[in-house]
C-alpha cells in the first residue's frame, strides 16, 4: 500500500471519495499524480452490504449530527436528517439507485431559457451540453450505462410494467428501462443484475456501478493512491498568499492531524462542502475559504420531489428487482404552459415494508394509514425529479450553538420551496395519478419528499467571480489550488439525477488540474 | 449458501419461572391466531411468550393494545404488536424517564378506560386514543411502533413481503421480478429480455 508522510506538500488532497472525489482520485492517478484521498466513513464491500432496510441505513448513512429550518416538509419530518447519503466509502455511490441522465442543453441555459423568475437566483452554466459530451461519453462508458456504448437495457420488473402501461395509456412517448448505471450484461469484471431490490443499500452483486469497487481499487493500482478511512476533515489551511497549504482531520482515533498538500479538492456532497468552506476561516478569509462572492452555502438545491404510489386489486411486488426500474422523460422540457419552468422526470421508485412505512405519511396513523400498509403488495409506486429554483435564502450554514462529535459546528439546511417548485410538484402529482389511474388503481397516495439524496449548488460555477463560487473546471476564483469537485457545482439544478454529471465533470477537472500541474499553474 | 434460521427477535415458547414474579416485571403471553397462517409456519410453536425487563404485565398489555389502536390492522396478530412492547421495554430499561413516560401513559389510559384499557369497548379504546394524539405519551409509542411494527419477520410474512433476496440465494431474477401477468408485457425495445446467462 502506497503512503505519504503528512510533510510531503507534492500530493493532492481529495476529500470524499464518492462520485466526485473517487472520481477525481482515479483519473488524477492515472496521470501519475499523487493522492492522498481522505473519506470520514469506514470501507465496505458488497459481502458486507446488508440486505436489510433500517440495518443498512445504519451501516451507510451519514448520520452525524445536522439541523434543518425553513418551511419545506423534510424539516418537519425529518428534522435531524436533511440529507439521505451516506458516509462510507465510495460516499453515496454506494446508496445511489444507478440512473444515469445527461442534463439537457436548455438546462445549462437556465437563466436564459427560463427568463427572470422572482425570487430565483437563476445563473446559466459557464459551460454547455457540447463541451460536456465528449465527456458525458467518457463517463457512460467507464460506468457502463445502459442504452450507451452498445449496453443492453435492463430488463423491466413487475413495478416497471405498470408504470409502462400506464404511461402508455396517458399518451407519453417516452418509457423504458431507462440510462443505468447498472449491469444489463457482466462488464467491466463487474457481474450482472440479479435483480436483488436492495439498490439503495448497497449493490450486493457489484452490478451497479459504485467508486467503492471501480475508480478506488483501480486508483490503488495504479500505486499513486494513499486512501484514508475515518478521516473527518475539519479546516482547509493557507500561506499568506492566500494559496490553500493543506488540511487538518480527525483520524479514527480521534487524533487531529495535519496533511500537507499542493492542491486540495473538495467533494463532501453538498452539505458538507461549504460547511467546510465555512468553517475554514482566518484573518484573511474571515467569511470562510473562496467566498468573495458570498455564495458559498447559498442556492442549495435538492430538485422539487415527491412520490406517488397506488394500490391496484392485483399484486404487483414493486419490490422485487431494481429500485429505479423505468422512467417517463416526456416531461423534462421547458413548456412554461404548464405553469413553470423546468421539467421533471418520472422514475418507478420502490421500498421495502420498513422504509414504506417510514415514508408513506411520515407522522402519520390510523385507519388509513393502515390501509395502504394492508395492500403493500399490490402497490407500485413512482419518484418525482423536478427541476427547484435556487434561492439565496436556500442555504447551508453553520449553526451559532450546536457542536458535532468533533466540537465542529454542525450545518444547518434552510430551504422553503419556490412558488415555481410547487408548481412543478403539483403538476406531477396530477401526471403520476392518471398514469396509475389508468390502469385502474384503486388509490393513490402522495407522498412527500425523503429525506434529500440530490444534493445541489452550494458553490456553484459561474463565469463572473461575483456570481459564484467556482469556474468551469471548479476551480474556486479566488483560490487557484482549491477545487470543488462534487455537486455543490452546480449552477443550476436541471431534471436529471446528478450523479452521471458529477462524474463527467470530475473527468474534466482531472484533465485541467493534472496539465495545470504540469505547467505549474497550481 | 447457508440457510438461516428466520430471526423472530424475542418470540418464544413460554417459559415460566418464578423469576419473572420476584422481580415484579411482566411477562405476554398469547395464542397465535388460526388465521395467522404465515406466521404459525415461522413459530416455534402456536403459543408465544415475550418477558419483559423493566414494564410490569398491566402496562405491557396496555401498550399492546394502544399499539394496536394507532397503527389497526385487523387481520395482524398481537404476536406482532408484542414485538413493539418488546422494543418500548427495551428502551425503558435503559432510561428512567422513558420507564415513567410508559407506565404512566398506560396507567393513563386503564384511568380513562374506568379501570382496564385492554377491556374496553374497542370505542372507547378508539377515543381515549384520539385524545392522546401528539402527546409525548402517544409519541413515543408512535415512533417506536412504526420502525417495529413493520421491521420484524412475522410482519414481512404477514404484509407479503420478501425482503432480503441476497440471504435466500439469489436475486428476484429467478424469484418473480417480472411475473405480474394482469397487464401487457412492455414492447421488448422499452423493456429489452433479461440476461440470465
Amino acid at each position: 500500500m502506497t503512503t505519504y508522510s503528512q510533510g510531503d506538500d507534492s500530493v493532492v488532497v481529495v476529500i470524499g471519495s464518492g462520485a466526485g472525489g473517487g472520481t477525481l482520485a482515479n483519473e488524477l492517478c492515472k496521470q501519475g499524480v499523487k493522492i492522498v484521498l481522505l473519506e470520514a466513513g469506514k470501507r465496505e464491500s458488497p459481502a458486507t452490504f446488508i440486505n436489510d432496510e433500517w440495518a443498512s441505513f445504519g451501516q451507510l448513512a451519514w448520520l452525524d449530527k445536522r439541523t434543518t429550518s425553513g418551511s419545506w416538509r423534510v424539516a418537519k419530518d425529518f428534522s435531524g436528517l436533511p440529507a439521505w447519503i451516506c458516509k462510507t466509502v465510495g460516499g453515496t455511490t454506494t446508496h445511489w439507485a444507478g440512473a444515469s441522465l445527461r442534463i439537457h442543453d436548455h438546462e445549462f441555459r437556465a437563466r436564459t431559457v427560463y427568463g427572470e423568475i422572482k425570487g430565483a437566483n437563476l445563473l446559466d452554466w459557464p459551460l454547455t451540453l457540447k463541451e460536456l459530451a465528449p465527456y458525458y461519453s467518457r463517463a457512460e462508458d467507464k460506468m457502463g450505462v445502459t442504452r450507451t456504448h452498445d449496453v443492453a437495457g435492463l430488463p423491466g420488473n413487475n413495478n416497471f410494467k405498470v408504470f409502462y402501461n400506464g404511461a402508455v395509456k396517458v399518451g407519453y412517448k417516452n418509457c423504458n428501462t431507462g440510462h443505468m448505471a447498472i449491469n444489463s450484461r457482466p462488464r467491466a469484471d463487474r457481474a450482472s443484475c440479479q435483480q436483488y431490490g436492495f439498490c439503495f443499500q448497497g449493490c450486493k452483486s457489484g452490478a451497479k456501478w459504485s467508486t467503492l469497487y471501480t475508480e478506488i481499487p483501480a486508483a490503488e493500482n495504479t500505486g499513486k493512491l494513499e486512501l484514508r478511512t475515518e478521516c473527518h476533515v475539519a479546516r482547509i489551511e493557507h500561506d499568506d498568499n492566500g494559496k490553500v497549504t493543506g488540511v487538518v482531520y480527525f483520524d479514527k482515533d480521534k487524533k487531529e492531524q495535519r496533511q500537507k498538500a499542493r492542491v486540495v479538492c473538495v467533494a463532501g456532497n453538498s452539505i458538507e462542502t461549504p460547511r467546510l468552506l465555512l468553517m475554514s476561516t482566518s484573518g484573511k478569509f474571515p467569511d470562510g475559504l473562496a467566498n468573495s462572492s458570498g455564495q458559498v452555502g447559498r442556492n442549495y438545491q435538492r430538485h422539487t420531489t415527491g412520490s406517488m404510489y397506488a394500490t391496484f386489486n392485483e399484486p404487483v411486488h414493486m419490490y422485487r428487482g431494481t429500485t429505479m426500474a423505468g422512467i417517463v422523460t416526456d416531461e423534462a422540457v421547458n413548456n412554461p404552459k404548464r405553469g413553470f419552468v423546468g421539467g421533471y422526470e418520472l422514475e418507478t421508485l420502490s421500498l421495502g415494508l420498513p422504509f414504506m412505512a417510514a415514508f408513506l405519511d411520515p407522522g402519520a396513523w390510523g385507519p388509513q394509514f393502515t390501509e395502504a400498509m394492508d395492500n403493500y403488495v399490490n402497490m407500485a409506486g413512482l419518484w418525482i425529479v423536478g427541476e427547484d429554483m435556487p434561492q439565496a435564502s436556500n442555504r447551508v450554514t453553520l449553526n451559532p450553538t450546536e457542536k458535532d462529535q468533533w466540537g465542529l459546528p454542525v450545518p444547518n439546511v434552510h430551504y422553503d420551496d419556490h412558488p415555481n417548485d410547487i408548481a412543478l410538484r403539483n403538476h406531477a402529482y396530477k401526471q403520476a395519478r392518471a398514469i396509475y389511474e389508468a390502469v385502474g388503481a384503486k388509490k393513490t397516495y402522495e407522498v412527500p419528499p425523503y429525506p434529500s439524496t440530490h444534493n445541489l449548488g452550494t458553490c456553484r460555477m459561474s463565469a463572473k467571480p461575483s456570481d459564484g463560487v467556482c469556474n468551469k473546471w471548479g476551480q474556486t476564483h479566488d483560490i487557484k489550488n482549491l477545487f470543488i469537485s462534487d455537486g455543490s457545482q452546480f449552477t443550476t439544478g436541471a431534471a436529471e439525477n446528478p450523479t452521471l454529471t458529477i462524474v463527467t465533470l470530475a473527468i474534466r477537472q482531472a484533465e485541467y488540474i493534472g496539465m495545470q500541474m504540469k505547467v505549474q499553474t497550481i | 449458501m447457508s440457510t438461516q434460521t428466520v430471526p423472530l427477535r424475542g418470540i418464544t415458547r413460554p417459559q415460566f419461572s418464578r423469576r419473572e414474579f420476584l422481580k415484579g416485571t411482566g411477562i405476554l403471553v398469547g395464542t397465535l391466531w388460526a388465521s395467522s397462517t404465515a406466521l404459525i409456519t415461522l413459530a416455534p410453536s402456536r403459543v408465544w411468550a415475550l418477558e419483559l425487563k423493566v414494564l410490569d404485565e398491566r402496562t405491557g398489555n396496555a401498550l399492546l393494545v394502544f399499539t394496536r389502536q394507532i397503527f389497526p390492522h385487523a387481520k395482524l396478530d398481537d404476536a406482532v404488536y408484542a414485538l413493539v412492547v418488546k422494543d418500548l421495554d427495551a428502551e425503558a430499561a435503559g432510561s428512567a424517564e422513558v420507564k415513567k413516560l410508559l407506565t404512566e401513559g398506560a396507567a393513563g389510559l386503564d384511568k380513562a378506560a374506568g379501570g382496564d384499557f385492554k377491556a374496553a369497548a374497542k370505542e372507547k379504546q378508539s377515543e381515549i386514543t384520539a385524545s392522546l394524539a401528539k402527546t409525548p405519551f402517544f409519541e413515543k409509542v408512535r415512533s417506536k411502533a412504526i420502525v417495529s411494527l413493520y421491521n420484524n419477520e412475522l410482519a414481512f410474512a404477514h404484509f407479503g413481503y420478501e425482503g432480503n433476496a441476497f440471504q435466500r440465494g439469489g436475486g428476484y431474477l429467478q424469484r418473480g421480478f417480472n411475473d405480474l401477468k394482469w397487464l401487457p408485457a412492455p414492447s421488448a425495445k422499452a423493456s429489452p429480455a433479461a440476461f440470465t446467462g
